[in-house]
C-alpha cells in the first residue's frame, strides 16, 4: 500500500476490523476476537424456507433456540421467521439468496456484526456476569443460540461446544461486550 | 427477576429481555377518518387501567422480537399466561378463581 501511495500520490486508508488483534485470557477463559464473516439477516414465511435451505446448503431450523451448521456455515434460529446466517468459509449467503424466486428478504449486515469467541471451563460464568439467561448446558446446549441482553447491549449467543462460546454483537458495542467480558473472565472461575 | 413465558421461544426467559406495549385487544376502527372525536378519545386515549386482572401486549424486543400477549394481575405484578398474537382472549384463566 506505501509503494502504491508513493507512485500515485495518493495516500489510502487502511481499513482495520473493529476488535482487530485484541485478545484476553484469564485463569479459566479466553476471548478472541473472531475473524471477519459473512452474514446476512433473513427473513421469510414457512413457505420459502424449502427453496432458501436449498440455495444455501443447510437446513433452516424451526425450533426455537436452535441452530444448524453446514461446511463453515451457520444458521442461527432468532425469531420465528427471522434466521442469522454466518459464512466463515469464503462463500457469499447473499448471492446464493438472490436465486431463490420465493419471497424472503436477505440483508448483508457482514459489517454491521463482530463476533468474540469464548472459550474454556469459565466461559459460561463469564457469560453469565451479564447475560440474564440460564446458560447451564441443560438449558443451553451445545448448539442452541438466542438473541439476548449482554450488560446493555443487545448480543446473539450461540453455544459451539460445551466449554465455547460466540458472541456476535454490533461492532460499535464491541469494545463494551469485549471489555466487559475480560473483567468478567478475570473473577470466573472454572 | 420476573421470568416471562414467550409463547413464541416457547420457554421462560428473563424479563430483562422484555418490553411492555400497552393495553391488548384494542381494534383500530376500520375507517378511522369517519369517526367522531368522541369515538376516538376511546379509542386513542381511554384505557382501563384496573386493579387486578389486565391484558397486555408485550414485546419479546431482545429475543425473538415478537409482540404477544399476556394477562398479568396488577396487585401482584404476577403474569397469569401469555399467548400468540391475534389469538381470542382466553375465557378462562388457570389458577384465577373469579
Amino acid at each position: 500500500m506505501a509503494k502504491a501511495a508513493q507512485k500515485t500520490g495518493i495516500v489510502q486508508a487502511e481499513r482495520h476490523p473493529a476488535l482487530a488483534g485484541r485478545n484476553a485470557s484469564a485463569a479459566h477463559v479466553a476471548l478472541t476476537a473472531l475473524d471477519p464473516a459473512e452474514r446476512i439477516s433473513l427473513r421469510a414465511p414457512e413457505a420459502s424456507l424449502a427453496a432458501l435451505s436449498k440455495a444455501l446448503g443447510l437446513t433452516l431450523p424451526k425450533k426455537p433456540k436452535t441452530s444448524a451448521s453446514k461446511g463453515g456455515r451457520l444458521a442461527l434460529w432468532l425469531g420465528p421467521d427471522e434466521w442469522l446466517v454466518i459464512d466463515e468459509a469464503g462463500g457469499d449467503p447473499l448471492a446464493d439468496c438472490a436465486k431463490v424466486k420465493q419471497l424472503h428478504s436477505a440483508v448483508g449486515i457482514s459489517h454491521r456484526n463482530v463476533a468474540i469467541g469464548v472459550t474454556g471451563p469459565g466461559a459460561e460464568a463469564t457469560l453469565s456476569a451479564g447475560c440474564p439467561q440460564d446458560l447451564s448446558l441443560a438449558g443451553f446446549p451445545v448448539g442452541a443460540c438466542s438473541r439476548t441482553i449482554f450488560g446493555k447491549v443487545e448480543i446473539v449467543l450461540h453455544r459451539t461446544a460445551e466449554d465455547a462460546f460466540r458472541v456476535e454483537c454490533w461492532r460499535s458495542f464491541s469494545d463494551y461486550v469485549f471489555t466487559f467480558l475480560s473483567e468478567a473472565a478475570r473473577d470466573a472461575a472454572a | 427477576m420476573l421470568l416471562i413465558r414467550c409463547p413464541y421461544c416457547e420457554e421462560e426467559r428473563p424479563e430483562l429481555e422484555f418490553r411492555n406495549a400497552g393495553e391488548a385487544h384494542i381494534a383500530r376502527p376500520t375507517d378511522i377518518a369517519a369517526i367522531s372525536d368522541d369515538d376516538f378519545e376511546k379509542f386513542f386515549f381511554i384505557r382501563q387501567n384496573p386493579k387486578g386482572i389486565i391484558y397486555e401486549r408485550w414485546r419479546h424486543v431482545h429475543g425473538c422480537a415478537r409482540f404477544f400477549n399476556a394477562v398479568r394481575d396488577t396487585v401482584s405484578d404476577k403474569f397469569v399466561m401469555t399467548y400468540k398474537a391475534g389469538e381470542p382472549k382466553p375465557s378462562k384463566l388457570p389458577g384465577v378463581s373469579k
